[in-house]
């Protein structure tokens, strides 16, 4: 059972973060030529529209935007069986010579990022793929790092990490819960 | 809770309209994949599928064989005939013998009514009905609910007819029960000779005239007009019955609303339903077709992964 929830990131700790990683995303690709952010369902979708208009709001390009849904390229079906709702895939652009920036919510396996990693490749051959997450949680199961990260926090499995954005939950939020019996 | 739906697909009738309603909400997103480029995703993949075919079929068997090709699964077909079958192996032995050699799935479609739930009964394998003599065709029931919904939006309160022959059409009956768990008030018009005895007992409204019909409908879904009929004696002839229960533009054009036309195929063009109904604007038989395929991916999505379903939240 984790314990109640602490706040990691309140919503103007949330708007400062992401404004210092759009900031990050336009230093990492060189500017905006070429850019593509794509949201992971569901919450990435929404991140990503936040850092969009945040790189619009420093280097004034418009910033196309996708979404992915990684449902059916998820690799534990049998094991968890079918998500009840799979969202939708909206690619808008060729992929071809794009510089495509992933954005998350959270990072914990990596496993998400493997299956989001394989459908792209379906879409196209982008010229790059990068990661941005708002929060790495640490324990990762495959060999997967994120180029942009707003907040670092370890936080044992078993624990939860919780991101809400006003879109969907009415706030901006993240919260923490710790599993009872570790430090 | 998920609403799962259990180890196979046999008909529609003992679906609740949460399990309609999660099969069409899950087709949604399988539209997109066929429109892709690349018009595959790995799901099933190492899952095989038999697709055990004792009737004729080309629409439903290569329908059914898109939609597992495009989820990665792997497929075997074997048809009545040219196999072992028509040694006369029985249903059950054949559906055993695939089963040792590892299977998941059979798609079964059988001139025998009850014949996918007896193999069900029989085999660990999850089974899909295909179409079982005159019971149930569940996933061309599906489709048809899909169509309509896209068309209609909520089918609560929407006005269906079936139009034809409602006595042996599997798709009727599957359509019937759908559509009335959808909460569609449902029709039926034809022949008295081809409609079943105390169809109003499945709570439909029963037309004698296709005007009638026709006025009243949202949508009509044409029946085929199976031709051995006219030779068994239900129909004195196939221009009688094009004359008097035959949908045509010149009917149509008399009807308040624009009324949306289904037919599941394959056609009989100037029998039941004229050419320029069934290329004229209101027609979706082709939008049928294709949601045909987005509908059994569905299905067999939710089937395979209810396997384990119990448990494990998923990790980022």
């Amino acid at each position: 059972m984790p314990s109640s929830p602490t706040v990691l990131l309140d919503a103007r700790a949330v708007a400062r973060t992401l404004k210092r990683m759009a900031g990050e995303i336009v230093e990492l690709n060189d500017g905006t030529a070429g850019l593509l952010l794509v949201g992971i369902q569901r919450r990435g979708v929404q991140l990503a529209d936040r850092l969009a208009a945040e790189i619009t709001a420093i280097e004034g390009a418009e910033i196309p935007r996708g979404a992915l849904d990684i449902t059916l390229y998820r690799d534990d079906l049998q094991a968890v069986g079918p998500r009840p709702v799979v969202g939708r895939t909206d690619l808008p652009l060729d992929l071809d010579g794009r510089r495509v920036v992933i954005v998350d919510d959270v990072l914990f396996t990596g496993r998400t990022i493997r299956a989001a990693m394989d459908e792209l490749t379906d879409f196209g051959r982008p010229a790059r793929i990068a990661l941005a997450v708002l929060i790495d949680r640490g324990g990762r199961e495959l060999p997967i790092h994120a180029d942009v990260i707003g907040k670092r926090v370890a936080v044992p499995p078993g624990g939860r990490v919780d991101v809400a954005v006003h879109e969907i939950d009415g706030r901006d939020e993240v919260t923490v819960s710790r599993p009872e019996h570790s430090a | 809770m998920t609403p799962a739906l259990g180890k196979d697909l046999l008909g529609l009738a003992p679906l609740s309209a949460e399990q309609l309603r999660l099969i069409l909400d899950t087709a949604e997103p399988f539209k997109e994949v066929s429109e892709r480029q690349i018009k595959k995703v790995p799901t099933l993949r190492g899952m095989t599928v038999v697709n055990l075919f004792f009737e004729a079929s080309t629409r439903t068997r290569i329908s059914f064989e898109f939609a597992e090709k495009r989820l990665s699964a792997d497929t075997v077909n074997v048809a009545a005939s040219g196999s072992s079958v028509s040694k006369g192996e029985t249903l059950v032995d054949t559906a055993r013998n695939l089963e040792a050699m590892r299977i998941d799935m059979v798609v079964i479609r059988h001139p025998s009514s009850g014949a996918a739930k007896f193999l069900a009964e029989r085999i660990e394998s999850h089974v899909i009905n295909a179409g079982d003599g005159m019971h149930e065709h569940p996933t061309q029931g599906l489709l048809d609910l899909l169509t309509l919904r896209d068309k209609l939006g909520d089918l609560a309160g929407k006005r269906i007819c079936l139009v034809g022959d409602v006595l042996h059409s599997r798709v009727a009956r599957s359509n019937i029960a759908g559509l009335r768990t959808l909460g569609a008030e449902v029709a039926v018009c034809g022949p008295r000779s081809l409609l079943p005895h105390g169809v109003e007992e499945l709570g439909v409204t029963v037309f004698d005239r296709i005007e009638a019909a026709i006025e009243w409908a949202d949508a009509l879904n044409v029946l085929r007009l199976q031709l051995e009929r006219m030779t068994a004696g239900y129909i004195p002839s196939l221009r009688e019955y094009n004359r008097v229960f035959g949908v045509t533009s010149a009917r149509l054009a008399r009807a308040p609303r624009d009324v949306l036309i289904l037919h599941p195929g394959p056609m009989n063009r100037g029998v039941e339903i004229d050419s320029d109904v069934a290329d004229g604007p209101h027609s979706v038989i082709l939008h049928q077709v294709t949601n045909g395929v987005a509908v059994r991916m569905a299905v067999l999505y939710l089937l395979a992964g209810a396997r384990l379903a119990a448990g494990a939240e998923s990790r980022t």
